[in-house]
């Protein structure tokens, strides 16, 4: 087989996976009003999405707005301006690393859990189960599953958010000599000078919460039930739907981020 | 009445079915047997409509199956049950709400009329003590006969059994054999039945047919095929108890 005919091969499945998810996403949508008969199992999905993956964001948000205002600290110590380190960590906790933090925590969560669930039902036929019940594997495993992790995504970054703040503070009062009023006033401030009722920075950072929380769902049940081959398929699933998971985060992060800064400003 | 014409299917790079003709008549069980990787699991998906053919036809009462549209598929598989080889139960469900789930989801009986219909038919599979147990907590056997109360709680005029006693013990596959007898007999269901096994062919068949090549390669009523001098028959269904 020639270099050319792999690489093409490569592309073709690549582009296969790509269409299968954007197939899911929408067949999702489509299957949202079924939703209501779900209610109950999409609520147990939120509760243990929520109860996964909660301690593991808090500890790594609190982490996160540390090194955040550590290191922007040090260097507004040297202009003598760390008088806005509460502005900055605020805000960037809030616009990206609150949401960037809890969605890559989710994907290893949740996700994962989620690619390895549906892809043991798809191996040993349970999904098939479904199909020949005239069930719609859709709309019973996967909208549960997305509607569970657009909300718990956001909610979680909420908590992520406040953590992250708080770990930023620590940082600010103990290291870097800030009082913790002006720390918080700076932080307050640059969450509600806005005008509006929710301040730029929080909207876009939610609105990435439910992206990236739609988004981890959707790769990880299109992971699982494209899986095929018994454990080892299950285990390359998982890795498939952390992976590709990953890179939409980083990647609709980005896109996101540029809409709303650069493009409608 | 069950008919595959001519039914070729390429899976995987790989000609599964090549010209598979095969005709199921109403109230009879008719077992497909074969060696593993022979196209007798990808024959019932055609049959549900779960894979369609490269070629040929496959009809469901003078129904074409491939040419059917998501709603008249959905109505096919209303009078289809499947008994899958490991029962195919979804796991948080206990056995009752697994039974129950087809019943559920087409909202066709009221609440009361759906656990008397459930608890009918895990009487009639002898599961009925076990209704509130979960899947990871039952055995094999107990799993396939809360499979087969699923295949049997809607009333189905077709059952198709893949496998039914893959990995079971003699004696829980012998009280599978005669709930497959039973649910012919007493409630008039047709089967199509895959399996490696002469004596589930033996005791549940009415008739046998043997994949080879990717098509029958013998077909014939059990008697005959018993008595048969065809290598593939000799192969199958001669020897052991099993």
């Amino acid at each position: 087989m020639s270099v050319l005919t792999a690489v093409g091969r490569q592309l073709g499945a690549r582009i296969d996976a790509a269409g299968y998810v954007v197939d899911l996403l929408l067949r999702s949508g489509l299957a949202l009003h079924r939703l209501p008969r779900r209610i109950r199992f999409t609520l147990d999905m939120a509760f243990n999405a929520g109860v996964r993956s909660l301690p593991v964001t808090l500890v790594v948000a609190a982490f996160a707005g540390a090194i955040l205002a550590m290191q922007t600290g040090i260097e507004l110590r040297r202009f003598g301006d760390t008088a806005i380190l509460g502005t900055i960590t605020a805000l960037s906790m809030c616009r990206e690393m609150g949401p960037f933090i809890t969605g890559v925590i989710l994907a290893a969560t949740v996700g994962s859990s989620m690619a390895a669930e549906v892809g043991t039902m798809n191996v040993s036929d349970e999904v098939a189960a479904l199909e020949v019940m005239s069930v719609d594997p859709v709309d019973y495993l996967v909208v549960p599953r997305v509607v569970a992790l657009a909300v718990m995504c956001p909610t979680l970054t909420v908590l992520s958010n406040l953590v992250g703040i708080y770990g930023g503070s620590v940082i600010a009062e103990h290291n870097l000599g800030v009082s913790p009023d002006l720390y918080w006033i700076s932080a307050r401030e640059a969450l509600t000078s806005s005008g509006t009722a929710l301040p730029k920075e929080v909207y876009v950072g939610l609105f990435k919460a439910v992206v990236f929380g739609i988004a981890v769902s959707i790769v990880s049940c299109a992971s699982g039930l494209r899986a095929s081959g018994g454990a080892l398929g299950v285990g390359l699933a998982v890795q498939a739907a952390v992976r590709n998971s990953v890179i939409l985060i980083i990647v609709l992060g980005f896109i996101v981020t540029w809409f709303f800064y650069f493009l409608a400003g | 009445m069950i008919e595959l014409r001519e039914v070729s299917k390429r899976l995987g790079g790989r000609q599964i079915l090549d010209g598979m003709t095969l005709a199921v008549p109403k109230g009879m069980n008719f077992v497909l047997m074969g060696p593993s990787g022979s196209g007798k699991s990808v024959t019932l998906k055609h049959v549900i409509g779960i894979l369609r053919p490269d070629s040929g036809s496959v009809q469901v009462d003078g129904q074409e199956v491939p040419a059917m549209g998501r709603t008249q598929l959905m109505a096919l598989r209303r009078r289809m049950g499947y008994l899958f080889q490991n029962g195919a139960l979804i796991n948080w469900l206990s056995v009752e709400d697994n039974v129950a789930l087809p019943l559920r989801e087409h909202g066709r009986l009221g609440r009361d009329e759906t656990r008397d219909r459930v608890h009918e038919v895990l009487r009639m599979v002898r599961m009925d003590h076990a209704a509130a147990q979960y899947p990871p907590s039952i055995s094999g056997g107990m799993r396939l006969r809360t499979g087969l109360a699923r295949a049997l709680v809607t009333k189905p005029e077709y059952v198709l059994y893949d496998e039914p006693n893959a990995g079971l013990d003699p004696i829980i596959s012998k009280q599978i054999h005669e709930l497959i007898v039973e649910v012919r007999d007493q409630l008039g269901v047709t089967g199509l039945i895959v399996t490696h096994s002469r004596a589930c062919a033996v005791q549940c068949g009415d008739r046998i047919g043997i994949l080879d090549q990717g098509r029958l390669g013998i077909e014939g009523t059990v008697d005959e095929l018993v008595h048969s001098e065809h290598p593939l028959a000799r192969a199958f269904l001669h020897g052991g108890t099993d």
